[in-house]
């Protein structure tokens, strides 16, 4: 066992430090001071420039190959970029989707042709991927999804309808899932599909969060025409009728190490105890001492039990099922950081703020991804063992 | 960076493990609730012995096997797994590395107060009623080494009936007074502290096995209990309490064996961590075997109790937090 950062890691993460310190206040001056939420239109086309910003300089995609714009970083390098983006106070990513979902699936099964063409323009900011898997009717069970992809000459032809596409008003881009074959059921006959948002016979609507920025998308599809050649290139995704394994490959991711790395909780953290030692000491309620503690630990067990995660996925062992456990302890503690945070603030908690706007963001980590009741059955079921119902 | 154990303590946490599954097997631990004081069986305290496990902290010079906590931890570890009803934190995490040559090689039972009272003098020494030696605070703020034939030792009942503790009166004298600085005997607190950590990880990890084990056979309503979701979540919460606290556990090892600077406070996060997991399993793992658990016919308990006895014992979770809130600057 050896907790050290090697001195090129060391250097990599000043690096990082010193980059984002000097250019995220040159891109806050250039918003104004303030940059909007990323899920409004103001917020989101603030954050292209930041992305581009992020690209030019290499840091958009550490991981991916240099061809793809990234560095070629190894996992820890990646470990520590996250950690430091979040300490700077960097804003949660609009390419995330594309860049932490999509783009391991483009790696693991996509063609050559898709790699090249898409992987690039992605990590630039040029293509803005939502993901297209929830419908009004298929939440928690994604399997029942009723969206169709016919196979039509040269093509396919879509009808149905997405909702909860997150960034969904503002992307240009959708990577979803849709029923190809209408004898199959359940899991069986989907495929993945890889759509342009400005195709006719597709409309988007968004609509407001709980937080009242336009977050959320429905994502209508009415006789839409999708090539699946000519300059869109292959828009199928692994195999046709396979879709539902090609999407269960970036579920993992999701739940995982690549969506919510621990460096963005520890941030939050590190901002709760400001916030402590901010708050006046004879109005602060003592007894919420030991809770921040016990967040603060929480949020470093995180990062400590990444390393561990890490480090068996280097030596050839992945985590797995497990996943789902990480997806339930950062959700959790996301919450609680915000909701011990709104307890100090006590009546000021009210006021529209950064404290107020995380809480009720927050609130959505233990519903999306797989709600945290079917993240209990999962490591119930393929973690510990036990019998399915 | 690697957070994985080297293959050397891996094959030494095999080792134990073999044992301890012959040597502290549930009717072991259950024959340690009703011997008479010093009539308990030694042979699993034997084996590890044998093995080096109780004298892996004393330096190689001193007789011992030299190692340090990152590859001791999972030894803890083990034995809290077996339930062992033996003062092993005590011995091979607190006195062994205190007294090097004087302990090496002797597979001694030593018992200290060191875990359990808030002061010298004023509380029980847990596994009393078998030891060799006593390791135990004096008013002089001084550790002293006591003969059991020096004290009065009178056996008090435990929740835990393995825990074999008793009151002890005894008198410091300056033969008795440990010639030790004041920094080793900081570190060896804090090596009893993390010892009793990764112990309360073995036990958690023994009562979920064994109530995943239970509901996968047990039928109610025609089906195996293990199969109903409010069951499932009940031993997930165990799973997810111990996912997170058992690297903790062993970061604190690492922290320990480097000499951070954040040593304590990391050592304090283990213990408190590893005590709420270990509480949490234990009440899921109660209720999810219903009536069965709640007898002392069934093995359960023995493991149960004995959490219940070390979540307390070394500073339970909240004076652990007191701690982590004042290396935060609280």
């Amino acid at each position: 066992m050896d907790l050290t950062w090697s001195d090129e890691e060391e250097a990599f993460r000043a690096e990082a430090r010193g980059w984002l310190e000097e250019n995220l206040a040159r891109w806050r001056e250039g918003c104004g001071g303030s940059p909007a939420s990323g899920d409004t239109a103001e917020g989101f086309a603030q954050q292209r420039i930041w992305e581009e910003m992020l690209f030019d300089a290499r840091w958009a995609v550490v991981s991916w190959p240099e061809e793809y714009g990234g560095r070629a970083a190894s996992l820890w390098e990646w470990l520590i970029f996250e950690e430091e983006y979040y300490r700077a106070g960097a804003p949660q990513r609009i390419t995330q989707n594309g860049i932490f979902l999509l783009a391991p699936t483009v790696f693991e099964v996509g063609t050559q042709e898709q790699r090249d063409r898409i992987l690039p323009r992605m990590a630039a900011a040029q293509d803005l991927w939502c993901q297209g898997w929830s419908e009004p009717g298929s939440g928690s069970d994604l399997a029942s999804l009723r969206s169709t992809a016919r196979p039509v000459e040269g093509g396919w032809m879509l009808d149905g309808q997405k909702t909860w596409t997150t960034r969904g008003a503002f992307c240009t881009h959708l990577f979803g899932l849709f029923r190809s074959d209408p004898e199959q059921e359940r899991h069986r006959g989907l495929t993945y599909l890889l759509v342009p948002l400005d195709l006719d016979g597709i409309t988007v609507r968004g609509f407001s969060r709980l937080d009242g920025d336009t977050g959320f998308a429905e994502v209508f599809f009415d006789g839409v025409f999708l090539p699946d050649s000519g300059p869109l290139g292959a828009t199928v995704l692994g195999e046709v009728g396979r879709g539902w394994n090609v999407a269960m490959a970036t579920t993992s991711s999701e739940r995982g190490l690549t969506l919510r790395s621990p460096g963005r909780f520890m941030a939050t953290a590190e901002r709760l105890l400001e916030l402590w030692r901010a708050v006046d000491g004879a109005t602060r309620a003592p007894h919420l001492r030991d809770r921040v503690v016990d967040a603060w630990m929480r949020a470093e067990a995180y990062r400590v039990q990444t390393l561990a995660v890490v480090s068996e996925t280097l030596a050839g062992n992945p985590p797995g099922a497990a996943t789902s456990l990480v997806k339930l302890w950062w959700s959790e503690l996301d919450v609680e950081l915000h909701d011990l945070a709104l307890q100090l603030l006590a009546t000021e908690a009210e006021l529209e703020g950064p404290w107020s706007k995380g809480w009720q963001f927050s609130l959505s980590g233990p519903i999306y991804a797989g709600t945290n009741e079917i993240q209990r059955n999962i490591t119930a079921e393929r973690v510990l063992g036990l019998p399915r119902s | 960076m690697d957070f994985r154990f080297s293959e050397i303590d891996q094959s030494f946490r095999d080792g134990v493990r073999a044992a301890l599954d012959e040597r502290s097997s549930p009717a072991a631990v259950r024959a340690a609730w009703d011997a008479a004081p010093g009539a308990t069986d030694r042979s699993a305290w034997e084996a590890l012995a044998a093995m080096g496990a109780l004298d892996a902290l004393v330096p190689e010079a001193e007789g011992g096997l030299g190692l340090d906590e990152r590859s001791v931890v999972l030894v803890f570890q083990e034995a809290g797994r077996a339930g062992l009803p033996d003062p092993i934190v005590e011995t091979a995490a607190v006195a062994a590395p205190l007294l090097g040559s004087r302990y090496a090689g002797s597979g001694a039972v030593v018992a200290s107060d060191l875990g359990t009272s808030a002061a010298p003098g004023t509380s029980f020494v847990p596994w009393a009623a078998d030891a060799d030696h006593l390791l135990l605070g004096g008013p002089d703020g001084r550790l002293h080494l006591v003969a059991p034939g020096e004290a009065r030792l009178e056996p008090v009942a435990t929740v835990d009936g393995s825990r074999r503790a008793c009151r002890v009166e005894w008198e410091p004298s300056p033969s008795s007074a440990l010639d030790v600085p004041a920094l080793a005997v900081a570190r060896a607190r804090e090596r009893g502290v993390l010892a009793a950590a990764a112990l309360l990880v073995g036990l958690a990890e023994r009562m979920l096995e064994m109530t995943v084990g239970y509901v996968a056979q047990r039928e109610q309503f025609g089906a195996k209990i293990g199969s109903f979701q409010a069951v499932k979540h009940h031993l997930a919460d165990a799973a997810l309490a111990q996912e997170f606290s058992r690297p903790a556990v062993h970061r604190a090892a690492w922290s320990l064996a480097t000499a951070s600077a954040d040593a304590e406070r990391d050592v304090s996060m283990a213990k408190a961590m590893a005590s709420d997991a270990a509480l949490v399993t234990a009440r899921a793992a109660l209720q999810c075997h219903g009536a069965i658990g709640y007898t002392t016919e069934y093995d359960l308990h023995l493991y149960m109790k004995r959490a219940w006895a070390l979540a307390r014992a070394w500073g339970d979770a909240a004076a652990h937090r007191r701690r982590v809130a004042r290396s935060l600057e609280m």
